[in-house]
């Protein structure tokens, strides 16, 4: 009697067990979740820092004196020539050696809000600029101080220019925290990765797009909705 | 203050390092030459089939560039590079970075583009079709000329941040500039071809990131 011979697997069964085997996805469901939420804390304090301090320096800017003036100019060029991932190695590899030791999600926080605050600043500082002096003239006119025509009537203008690029350029950033996965951070890819070699399947990486998307993608579709309010209405 | 220097500035091992990143350059080089033109062109392609009146063309090509903007260019990679073994489909370094890089910049350009011709009014199209163009025509020499020049800030900004972009080909084990870099750190245990490595990234770069600057300053007087 022959005995039942398992049927071949058909080329879209082959596909679905190498990229979404049930198995494989249950047994590392909870690393990749932790994985999420490592991404989702890391990218948050990014934003958060990132932009309070390139609104910080912008603020400063306005100001217009002039060693402040270069060293912000200065901060903002190099923080956009740089890649942030030859940072993050100079900052991880070379710091301990000269005694600073930085754990990778600290090293992963700074480089990436430090490279933020860089394009953050630029985009305030052409808000800023847009405005038409005759507002901070008038503010001041009435009697308001400096930090009040700043705070009260600059600001909210050149916050509503600056936040669909600003919503963009903080998505790209954050998107980057998959970087640390270099620097043994234990955020998405880097859980996948893991599960991946631990598995000998292509399913964790999978996992991974899709933890990336489910966070990611609400943020990109934002972008889109505020790019297309405040969209720069042309005859 | 010495060990700072000696870990960071050692000029001795920077000038032994050199040869290595110069190579590793040349190979970042050859990286931005494939990609640059594929995510221009694709992006292009991809913003008109966005912008398609035919929604079976249009909502498609929409969602890809979505999805392709919420993943980090690295999972992409990965994905590519690592994953698609496991189906039969094995790449070099070279090939996975570049295909990575074609989904991540095609969808980013594709957005720049879209911008730019959607700051053209109708009455630019319907000019150009009465005096006899084709649609296709109409396209190439009326709209995208002008949509070009009003997002050329943006498209310099994007291929930058292309150029930068290149360096996580790194983690596939691809030659280029920071991996280069990153191997002469590991024979050395010193920082300092990694400082270097980022010397020749910003001496390259910062004059492309002054140049976008005045531009939009430019366009937006």
């Amino acid at each position: 009697m022959a005995t039942p011979v398992a049927a071949p697997l058909s080329g879209l069964d082959r596909f679905l067990d190498t990229f979404f085997n049930p198995t494989v996805i249950v047994r590392y469901l909870p690393d990749l979740a932790s994985g999420t939420l490592v991404t989702i804390g890391i990218g948050a304090a990014t934003i958060v820092a990132g932009i309070a301090l390139g609104l910080f320096l912008a603020c400063l800017r306005v100001r217009r004196i002039r060693l402040f003036d270069l060293l912000i100019v200065a901060w903002a060029d190099v923080g956009r020539a740089l890649p942030p991932l030859v940072v993050i190695l100079i900052f991880y590899f070379g710091l301990p050696s000269v005694g600073i030791r930085l754990s990778g999600p600290m090293v992963l926080f700074l480089v990436l809000s430090g490279t933020l605050s860089a394009f953050a600043e630029e985009i305030f500082w052409a808000g800023f600029t847009a405005i038409d002096k005759g507002q901070w003239e008038a503010g001041r006119a009435t009697g308001l101080g400096f930090t009040t025509t700043l705070l009260h009537i600059a600001l909210p203008q050149a916050v509503r220019l600056a936040l669909p690029p600003l919503v963009n350029r903080a998505l790209a950033i954050t998107k980057m925290t998959a970087l640390g996965s270099v620097i043994g951070v234990s955020e998405i890819l880097s859980a996948a990765t893991t599960a991946q070699s631990f598995s000998a399947s292509a399913t964790p990486l999978t996992m991974a797009a899709i933890a990336y998307l489910i966070v990611f993608l609400p943020f990109v579709v934002l972008a889109r909705l505020l790019e297309r309010r405040f969209a720069w209405k042309k005859a | 203050m010495q060990t700072v220097l000696d870990q960071f500035l050692n000029f001795e091992i920077m000038a032994k390092a050199l040869p290595l990143l110069m190579a590793g350059l040349l190979v970042s080089a050859e990286l931005c030459a494939a990609v640059i033109p594929l995510g221009l062109v694709g992006g292009l392609l991809l913003a008109l089939a966005t912008l398609s009146k035919r929604r079976a063309i249009a909502w498609p090509s929409l969602v890809f560039v979505e999805i392709f903007r919420a993943l980090p260019p690295l999972v992409l990679l990965i994905f590519v590079y690592s994953g698609l073994p496991f189906a039969g489909v094995r790449l070099t370094p070279f090939a996975a970075v570049v295909i990575a890089f074609m989904l991540n910049n095609s969808a980013y350009f594709a957005e720049v583009y879209r911008a730019g011709i959607q700051s053209i009014g109708r009455g630019q199209w319907e000019a150009a079709r009465s005096t006899g163009l084709s649609q296709v025509q109409t396209l190439a020499w009326v709209v995208l000329p002008q949509a070009v020049r009003n997002v050329l800030p943006d498209l310099l900004s994007n291929t930058i941040e292309v150029v930068k972009l290149t360096s996580i080909a790194s983690v596939v084990s691809l030659g280029e500039l920071l991996y280069a870099a990153g191997m002469a750190r590991s024979l050395t245990y010193n920082a300092s071809p990694l400082v270097l490595a980022a010397t020749i990234y910003l001496v390259l770069l910062w004059p492309l990131v002054r140049l976008v600057g005045r531009f939009q300053r430019r366009l937006a007087a």
